[in-house]
């Protein structure tokens, strides 16, 4: 912990702004999600820090709002992609035979659809909630986890010290939890940051669309689609949610990287 | 003094290391070593693993591997002094007057060209031949080192030559641009007994032929006494002994080399089997998924209560897969074993806790038979925890105990694997065996990875736990030395069956048939003249992989 490199530094910094705003959005946004406040767009002041949106709402409060809905989904999504992903693509390496294959197609026919195209088709049949969303982003997500974790299990699970726990007798619940997730934990917590962002982009274009998140609710790729049609009168308002998930994109990646450094670097990892 | 080609004198190498969590510092990776090479002469370069002898020998081509930096010396080729040369004067020296070897001729080919291609590539860039020069030297070479058919030899792809074959192609390729001064970096470490005596052979004779001087680079002390004039014996970065071979293996003035030359001598007393075994292996036939034949035939062997049971061979020879028959791990189509009067399930999870419990496992590669990621405390504990249910102070106490049997002491409970030397990751392997009471204990090449003199504390830290805990031991090995030292039967296997098996006195006395002798007449001997008489008097040739 004593040598924090600055990169690092700046995207713990930011990583660390954003989720705060996220969690306590309630107490700091200066005035409601849905409250019409003053003009149409108006420009920023003292009152309006960003200015007002299509409908003259506060533009700060629904961005403050919005990283709270846009952080919730992608994060719950990513944590239930990685369980879900790695725990089978563990269980598909470990067993191996028909179980693996069986598996393993199975993940290669979804791969093989275009993520978007089968999450509109989805979403056109379901009703659009928070919890939807998550469950549909985290399934369709997993199945990338699942090929990396099974392609880094499958490596760690010719060791010798898999076959020692073997010979031991120990369950397939030992050799997944004890002896191969804390090997395989690096790469997979760099792929972590990698598809937080996703999530965020995902949930974003989904919104953008029209199938996200439902107005008057709030997030980043809604406010994008809200305030559209000001860029060509040369407002904004659009570019600042656009703006923030740039910048969260950059400083979770930042941290992801210097995670993996660290954790490679440990006592017993794979050298650094 | 004649002519001399290589002078040395006060090479210092340095390196960075990157501790994690730490400012980087620099350590010293060679210090104050000074030789020299007459031409024609072969100076050879040994020590155990660290003491900086592949670093010295690479640095004869003023080449630092990795970060490794030459700080300090001269280093005289041909009468000027290397380290001052640029970049175009090394790449003149490097590939054509000096020239290297490597370890691993598998790993140092291009699998996707054909050798001829690559034995006279660095002759042609440097300009030494013409393409057609080349060539026909290198086929005159591949006669030399004894390859078949040295004039197609070149049109084939690495892939489709056996190991000894390609280490003596890349011999031929070290000594194609006609060098001044050769690199041998540990040549035959990688093969076979029987094999490394041809191409140590071959070698030989090709440096005599051609006349170059070689630096000869191993930690085996009776090979490098066949191949050179000159021995340097290294520890730690330092020089410990420098003379001619004759008087470093039979008048070493120094403890360590006293200790190097005399490391395969230990010797166990036989003792006389038990009526009733603790394990039998009958009849076993046994073969890979998939696999066109079998890989063991008919396998039949006892192994007695407290007792040790080595099992010799070449790679391939189904010596492991008969420790994965034993174990579980591979069912046989055909026999059985049986364990302290109770014929074992064929296959691993048919097997009870108990059955599991009394037949343990010691690997190779001790780095990888423990989980980098779990300290000391968990690899030996779990076994504990695992079989007897010990908890908390009384699991840390047995801990401890198993800790000082193996003489690692105080200290060392929440290491991790990585904090240990080579030794020490054997010892902990064998104290995670230890700790389930068994009553047999497979070793699967456990002192093959380590280095000569660690190995010896190995065996005897074996033979003594042997001694205590009455526990019996099957030694998969190819190294007759250690067999000789810690066995009291022994099975010799070729291809899958057992040729030859008995008590030791008697698997170890003449008669041999001639797979047994070829295997005892290979083991390198501390003597000189021995790699001549053998390759005069054997019955068979190897198989030459």
């Amino acid at each position: 912990m004593r040598n924090i490199p600055i990169s690092a530094l700046i995207g713990l910094f930011f990583t660390g702004l954003y989720f705060l705003g996220a969690i306590f959005a309630q107490l700091i946004a200066p005035y409601g999600v849905a409250e019409v406040v003053g003009d149409v767009w108006e420009p920023s002041s003292a009152k309006f820090w960003l200015g007002t949106d299509n409908i003259g709402r506060d533009l700060l409060s629904r961005m403050i709002f919005g990283g709270q809905t846009t952080i919730f989904i992608a994060a719950s999504a990513t944590l239930l992609s990685f369980t879900t992903g790695s725990i089978l693509g563990f269980t598909a390496a470990v067993t191996g035979g028909w179980v693996d294959q069986a598996l393993s197609r199975f993940i290669d026919l979804i791969i093989s659809l275009p993520t978007l195209i089968f999450a509109l088709v989805v979403l056109s049949v379901m009703p659009v909630t928070v919890f939807v969303l998550i469950v549909l982003m985290g399934l369709l997500d997993s199945t990338r986890v699942f090929r990396l974790a099974r392609a880094v299990a499958v490596d760690i699970n010719v060791m010798d010290y898999v076959e020692a726990a073997r010979l031991r007798g120990e369950k397939t619940a030992w050799i997944i939890f004890r002896e191969i997730l804390p090997n395989a934990l690096s790469p997979l917590v760099a792929e972590m940051g990698l598809r937080f962002i996703f999530m965020v982009l995902f949930v974003s274009t989904l919104s953008f669309l029209g199938l996200g998140i439902q107005p008057p609710a709030a997030d980043w790729g809604g406010i994008v689609k809200e305030n559209k049609d000001g860029i060509v009168y040369g407002i904004p308002a659009a570019l600042v949610p656009a703006i923030a998930i740039a910048t969260l994109a950059i400083s979770v990646n930042l941290v992801a990287d210097w995670i993996l450094n660290r954790t490679t670097s440990l006592k017993g990892g794979r050298g650094g | 003094m004649a002519d001399i080609l290589l002078d040395v004198t006060g090479l210092k190498i340095e390196a960075t290391a990157y501790p994690p969590g730490e400012p980087p510092q620099d350590i010293t990776i060679v210090e104050d070593v000074s030789f020299q090479v007459e031409k024609g002469k072969v100076l050879g370069l040994i020590g155990e693993s660290g003491a900086g002898k592949s670093t010295i020998g690479l640095s004869a081509m003023a080449y630092g591997r990795g970060g490794v930096r030459i700080t300090g010396g001269v280093i005289n080729i041909n009468g000027r002094d290397i380290r001052v040369e640029g970049t175009g004067g090394l790449r003149k020296l490097r590939g054509a007057e000096v020239t290297y070897v490597a370890q691993s001729a598998a790993a140092a080919f291009n699998p996707a060209k054909r050798l001829m291609e690559q034995i006279v590539e660095a002759t042609l860039a440097h300009g030494r031949h013409s393409r057609k020069e080349a060539e026909s030297r290198a086929v005159e070479l591949f006669g030399k080192l004894g390859l078949p058919e040295p004039e197609t030899f070149g049109s084939r792809f690495p892939h489709q030559v056996s190991g000894g074959q390609l280490q003596r192609a890349m011999t031929a390729l070290a000594l194609c641009p006609e060098p001044d001064l050769v690199v041998f970096d540990e040549p035959t470490t990688a093969l076979d007994v029987t094999t490394q005596i041809d191409v140590l052979a071959a070698i030989k004779e090709a440096i005599r032929d051609t006349g170059v001087a070689a630096l000869y680079i191993t930690h085996d002390l009776a090979v490098v006494a066949q191949v050179s004039d000159h021995i340097m014996v290294l520890r730690h970065g330092k020089m410990v002994e420098y003379g001619d071979t004759d008087q470093i293996i039979n008048r070493p003035a120094m403890d360590y080399t006293q200790a190097l030359v005399s490391v395969r001598s230990t010797d166990h007393e036989e003792k006389t089997p038990s009526p009733q075994p603790i394990l039998t292996v009958e009849g076993v036939t046994a073969r890979y998924k998939n696999a066109p034949a079998d890989v063991l035939r008919n396998v039949n062997v006892e192994i007695h209560p407290g007792q040790t049971l080595a099992v010799v061979g070449e790679s391939g020879s189904g010596k492991s897969t008969l420790a994965r028959v034993i174990t579980g791990l591979l069912p046989p189509s055909a026999g059985k074993t049986v364990f302290d009067g109770r014929t074992l399930p064929p296959s691993l999870p048919e097997r009870t806790k108990e059955e599991l419990r009394e037949l343990q496992m010691i690997y190779q590669m001790a780095d990888v038979a423990m989980n980098p990621r779990q300290t000391i405390r968990t690899i030996i504990g779990r076994p504990l925890e695992f079989y007897f249910g010990l908890r908390g102070a009384e699991k840390t106490r047995r801990i401890q105990e198993l800790l000082d049997e193996i003489e690692l002491g105080d200290g060392y409970i929440d290491r991790y694997p990585a904090e240990l030397s080579g030794g020490q990751k054997q010892r902990v392997c064998i104290a995670r065996a230890l700790a389930a009471k068994p009553k047999l204990i497979i070793c699967d090449e456990v002192t093959s990875a380590l280095d000569p003199l660690v190995a010896d504390g190995i065996l005897k830290l074996l033979l003594d736990l042997q001694k205590r805990e009455d526990v019996a031991y099957l030694f998969i090995t190819h190294d007759l030395a250690t067999v000789k030292a810690i066995a009291d039967s022994i099975a010799v296997m070729f291809q899958g069956e057992v040729v030859r098996y008995g008590p030791k006195s008697q698997v170890l006395s003449p008669p041999f048939d001639d797979y047994t002798d070829l295997l005892l007449s290979s083991v390198p001997e501390m003597r000189l003249g021995w790699l001549e008489d053998v390759i005069e008097n054997r019955k068979m040739e190897s198989a030459g992989n």
